[in-house]
């Protein structure tokens, strides 16, 4: 995405909040301008202040002034504070909202090639970084200039001669810190590069601490550590040094500056030119003046990085989404018949994978897919329930090709039980309607009996209550398949698929869910993902595959008979 | 929190220096009102210009001065922040290397992670900024007052009265935030889980139709963020206002106050005008300090979590004899149990058996059962709870540990292979190995053919994580791994898993037939990886079931006849199911 583009984006998220935006600009402004007639007040007090006669009123007239000033300037910063936090948190909010919903409606494809971990940093950190850097930085960088240019203003007011001085001098600082910051940016870089290496290793060495200890790795590891170790504090205590001179060193210029002011400006009240007072308030107007010079070097590269984190989040949003089905029918009233004709699939176009598959599926048939680990088992499960969508050739349910109805309705139809067990946060109960929200409990407990889950549930603390952890936190991986395959129990639908689904579970339950499972099957279309042989043995039809194809299909003593892969991979498990 | 100064060590000097700078670097900065309060008083008064260019040769020579005590600062506070971390990394690492399996399980991988980077480099930075800002705010602060106290006790009072406001103005404000922060922090971590979930369960979530309550939970979840983080906002958007009015209404006090003094002659307008310079510094270091105070927390919180890693203390004491006895027996266990440390019960209670060079075992039983827990006592991963357990005749506890582990080729269930090339993963057990046992030992475990393929052969490059490998090729790899070893005892956990089974059948003769001699014992769920065994020991809840031949344990073991059934018997019975 180009920056253009993300900026376009940018500007219409924005564009939701402008009256705010507009509040804000306006009580920035007035609040740098009334902060910044407070010290004139001051020198003006001062100035009535002089050793032959003090008018007391006078003083009392600019000091009650500037009190109330201070308290109005008080008043809008606050205010304007709480719109920033708004404008800010709205935004992300706003921006967050549509990265997630784009996320339930991109294809299965963008999701599975894309590491978690990147779409979360998206979704979470990267917007938090646009918000803050280009909200704040907008508002730092308009206060900046606004701060910049009425300071100069005032002292132009009160003595062109010093301020004269002090506009030339300043920016003085601004390429100083320019000229330490180019040389901290390779330093910045090598140090995130050994970072980066010794992360690698930690991550390595700590999480395969077992493995390292079982192999007596322990020393070399700590070594190639220690080395790294060594190699990070040298750059790591230059990179932190020579960064942290920007900081002393422009306010050794500007201090450089305060001299130079204090020598003409009392020059200059020698001269006349000036009251006392005048010279105390532009003295405080010069080091305020320095001061956005120094900030808004750092506002651009803070506005720098907020645009490449909008470029992430943008892209994200931009994605193109699955394509809209509305207008499609519904997929009503299934039976079961499944018919897969001359498909052809690949992941990738070099590597083609699926090419001119065909199987008739009867209503209540049972399918099992076998095949090694890796085999693209899963793949066919993918086109089944449209995660993915075939490139040729048409898969059909009762008669309708299924990239004609609404993905819902189709996949309302399936029951599916997943290999990696996937449970969310909440409690056991919300885990197992996830199906069917409106279940009685009747129908819930009468599901768990059947999966046999009900008597783990209702040993739990809180039964049906129970709040599950992240990732099914404490329950274990038998418990957590049984509740999956309670929730498919429940909401009873007229096709299944199921994936390796019992190949976790202790051998006495699984034979009892093996019986649930047959009372689930019966009068339903299943395909079934198994490594036991007796599931496969008991299927009307076998898909054998083989390093992403279907080799072979047939039933048990067909493929027994043709001695092809199948009854080599049979023979290899029994032969004595 | 008690045992981290001592990784000072070696930079306390530096540490020392680094806020002793930042002191000097103030009071020269605090010199400076009181320089222009004389050119005032005493040199514009005057008309006196070389006095003035005196004076303000006087500021200049300040800056020079402050400029290089802040650099001698900055480049200490540095050097002792990043030294003391550096220190106390290698420490953690160490540390880590010294822990047993059973603390390892405790506070587990993905936090240990978090300790050495992310933690330790929040530290850093706090430590850094704490030597060289923390001291100096602070001293500007008091060091302003006790300037105003020399040039006017009743002024200067003001001083001492709106000093204490001010504190409790930043101080209140940040104790309020803090744990409202705490409270966002939460929140964000709920709307992380959201996300993550819905990433992880995208298929569960889609095949369920629930796209749009998912959406909907989010926005809620999100709302709530917004809603805290505004209520955090609101309370610490009013800090520098606050504090603005605070300051601005003590300089008010102060200029009546001063004009009083004037008119009765105790003050000169210049002094006024420093003492207004010097609440004026109060402001601006106020403002920097309620800026860095909210870090000051986190980096404490980070401490104190690296803090409780480095006070577990190994629960294992090393033995210490290394020499390999002559045994009849390899493995001997004799009634051994073992329960996880805060577990309600044991995970293998009462296990005995033998093994001599050359035999085979096989253990078999459900998911849970307790067989990786048994075979972990072996190289004394875990101690034993009750029983014992002997390795060549000697008790694993008299072992010196890295001596007898060195026995074992040991392959794990959860196997990982490090990023290097094959050679070097090859080596990660056998530091001394030869290309041709390498090859000898990817032959055995069924390697050769695929690493031979791959570019570069033994110099081929696994990526973190064995990206560039499949499941089965990983797991092929990592029973090399052990082989290399030439291990006495090699242990092989579930690790034929990803394997198909005519691979798995060809490992299985292989090994039987390895030139030197092993006691072998394979841990699986599938009978037919262990049917082939001398003996067979079925674990079911921890406890022996059976342990005998396959043919024995047919007739006389029930949960082993039930396991044999499920998964080959139907089969054996023709097409009839």
């Amino acid at each position: 995405m180009k920056t253009k583009d993300t900026l376009l984006k940018v500007a219409s998220v924005l564009g939701k909040s402008r009256l705010l935006m507009f509040c804000s600009i306006a009580l920035a402004a007035a609040s740098v301008l009334m902060s910044l007639y407070v010290p004139i007040l001051f020198g003006r007090a001062i100035d009535c202040i002089a050793e032959d006669g003090i008018s007391f009123e006078l003083i009392f007239g600019f000091l009650l002034k500037a009190g109330l000033i201070t308290l109005a300037t008080a008043a809008v910063q606050w205010v304007m504070g709480i719109i920033n936090n708004r404008i800010t948190f709205d935004t992300v909010r706003e921006v967050r909202r549509q990265a997630f919903e784009k996320i339930e409606l991109l294809p299965l494809k963008y999701i599975d090639s894309h590491a978690y971990g990147d779409l979360l940093s998206r979704v979470i950190a990267d917007v938090d970084q646009f918000a803050d850097g280009l909200l704040m930085g907008f508002t730092q960088f308009f206060t900046g200039i606004m701060t910049i240019f009425t300071t100069l203003g005032f002292m132009l007011a009160i003595s062109p001669r010093v301020a004269l001085v002090a506009a030339l001098l300043t920016p003085l600082s601004l390429f100083v810190a320019r000229f330490v910051a180019s040389n901290t940016h390779s330093l910045f870089k090598k140090q995130s590069e050994m970072r980066g290496e010794q992360t690698a290793l930690i991550d390595e060495m700590i999480g395969g601490e077992k493995v390292v200890a079982a192999y007596g790795y322990s020393d070399r590891a700590l070594d190639r550590f220690g080395k790294l170790n060594r190699e990070l504090e040298s750059v790591t205590r230059r990179a932190i040094f020579i960064s942290s001179l920007v900081n002393p060193t422009t306010r050794f210029v500007n201090a450089l500056v305060y001299a130079a002011v204090c020598l003409v400006g009392a020059g200059t009240v020698i001269g006349g030119g000036m009251t006392v007072g005048g010279l105390s308030a532009i003295l405080a107007y010069a080091t305020q003046y320095a001061k956005p010079f120094n900030e808004i070097s750092g506002v651009v590269a803070e506005l720098q990085n907020a645009i490449v984190c909008a470029q992430r989040i943008f892209e994200l949003i931009g994605e193109e989404p699955e394509q809209s089905d509305a207008m499609l029918p519904e997929l009503g009233d299934i039976r079961g018949n499944v018919e897969i004709k001359d498909i052809k699939f690949s992941y990738s176009p070099e590597k083609p994978l699926i090419n001119g598959l065909s199987l008739s599926v009867k209503e209540g048939q049972r399918v099992a897919i076998v095949g090694p680990t890796g085999c693209g088992k899963t793949t066919l499960i993918n086109l089944l329930m449209r995660f993915y969508d075939v490139s040729g050739g048409e898969i059909t349910v009762d008669g309708s090709n299924i990239a004609e109805v609404t993905r819902h309705s189709l996949r309302r139809g399936y029951g599916m039980v997943l290999q990696d067990t996937w449970l969310r946060s909440g409690t056991i109960r919300d885990n197992i309607i996830i199906g069917k929200p409106d279940a009685s409990e009747e129908e819930i407990i009468a599901a768990a009996k059947a999966t046999h889950a009900h008597s783990f549930i209702k040993r739990l603390p809180l039964g049906y209550d129970t709040p599950v952890g992240e990732d099914g936190g404490s329950l274990s991986a038998g418990q957590k398949q049984l509740l999956c395959i309670t929730r498919v129990m429940l909401s009873a639908p007229p096709m299944l698929i199921l994936d390796e689904a019992t190949s976790s579970i202790d051998t006495k339950t699984e034979l009892r869910v093996q019986r649930a499972f047959e009372k689930l099957m019966k009068g339903k279309t299943s395909f079934i993902v198994a490594h036991r042989l007796s599931t496969i043995m008991s299927a009307d039809v076998i898909l054998v595959m083989h390093g992403g194809n279907v080799v072979e299909q047939g039933t048990h003593s067909e493929l027994m008979k043709k001695g092809g892969f199948y009854a080599e991979l049979y023979n290899s498990q029994f032969a004595k | 929190m008690k045992n981290l100064p001592k990784y000072f060590k070696g930079y306390r000097a530096v540490a020392f220096s680094a806020p002793f700078f930042k002191i000097l670097e103030a009071v020269f900065e605090l010199l400076v009102p009181f320089v222009v309060a004389a050119v005032i008083d005493n040199g514009i008064p005057a008309g006196n210009r070389r006095y003035i260019l005196g004076m303000c040769g006087v500021l200049v020579l300040l800056a020079v001065v402050g400029l290089a005590s802040t650099l001698a600062a900055q480049f200490f506070a540095a050097k002792g922040a990043v030294g003391f971390c550096t220190n106390l990394r290698y420490a953690l690492f160490e540390h880590i290397q010294k822990l047993g399996f059973s603390e390892l399980d405790g506070v587990g991988a993905s936090a240990l992670i978090t300790r050495l980077t992310s933690d330790l480099n929040t530290v850093q930075s706090g430590l850094n900024m704490m030597l060289r800002l923390m001291m100096r705010s602070p001293i500007i602060v008091f060091g302003a007052m006790i300037m105003a106290f020399t040039i006017d006790f009743r002024s200067a009072l003001i001083f001492a009265g709106a000093i204490p406001l001010l504190s409790v103005v930043v101080v209140g404000i940040t104790l309020w935030c803090i744990p409202l922060y705490a409270k966002v922090q939460q929140r964000l971590e709920k709307v992380l889980l959201a996300a993550k979930e819905n990433l992880v369960g995208a298929r569960v979530i889609r095949a369920f139709c629930k796209e749009e309550q998912e959406t909907e939970r989010f926005a809620a979840e999100n709302g709530e963020l917004c809603r805290e983080q505004k209520r955090v906002g609101r309370i610490s958007a009013a800090m520098n206002p606050l504090t603005l009015v605070l300051i601005n209404l003590a300089i008010i006090l102060l200029i009546y106050q001063g004009a009083l003094r004037v008119e009765s002659g105790v003050l000169t307008q210049g002094m006024v005008i420093a003492l207004y310079n010097y609440m004026s510094q109060i402001l601006v270091e106020l403002i920097k300090l309620a800026n860095l105070i909210l870090s000051v927390p986190k980096s404490v919180a980070c401490a104190s979590r690296m803090s409780a890693v480095l006070a577990i203390e190994p629960s294992m004491k090393n033995g210490t004899e290394t020499d390999v006895p002559e045994a009849e027996y390899s493995v001997e266990l004799e009634g051994a149990s073992l329960r996880y440390s805060g577990a309600a019960e044991d995970s293998v209670s009462d296990i005995s058996f033998k093994l001599k060079q050359g035999e085979t075992l096989g253990i078999i039983g459900p998911t849970g059962c307790g067989k990786s827990s048994l075979v972990g006592l072996l190289p004394r991963f875990y101690d034993a709870s009750s029983g014992s357990v002997k390795i060549f005749g000697r008790d694993v506890r008299d072992w010196d540990t890295a001596s007898l582990r060195g026995l074992f080729g040991f392959v794990m269930q959860k196997n990982r292979l490090f990023s290097g090339t094959v050679r070097e993963n090859m080596r990660f057990g056998a530091p001394e190995a030869s290309d041709e046992d390498i090859i000898e030992a990817l032959k055995a475990a069924q390697a050769w053919d695929f690493v031979s393929e791959k570019e570069g052969g033994l110099d081929y490059v696994i990526e973190q994580g064995a990206a560039n490998l499949s499941g089965g090729q990983a797991q092929r790899l990592c029973i090399a791994r052990a082989l290399v070893r030439k291990p006495k005892i090699l242990v092989l956990d579930d690790s034929s898993s990803a394997l198909d089974y005519a691979t798995d059948s060809r490992l299985r003769a292989a090994l039987s037939s390895l030139e030197y001699k092993s006691a072998v014992i394979t841990v699986s769920q599938r009978v037919s990886t262990v049917m082939h065994c001398r003996r067979i020991l079925v674990l079911e809840d921890g406890r022996c079931a059976g342990l005998g031949t396959h043919s024995e344990l047919l007739k006389s073991c029930d949960e082993y006849r039930e396991i044999y059934e499920s998964q080959i018997k139907v089969e054996e019975g023709g097409t009839s199911a």
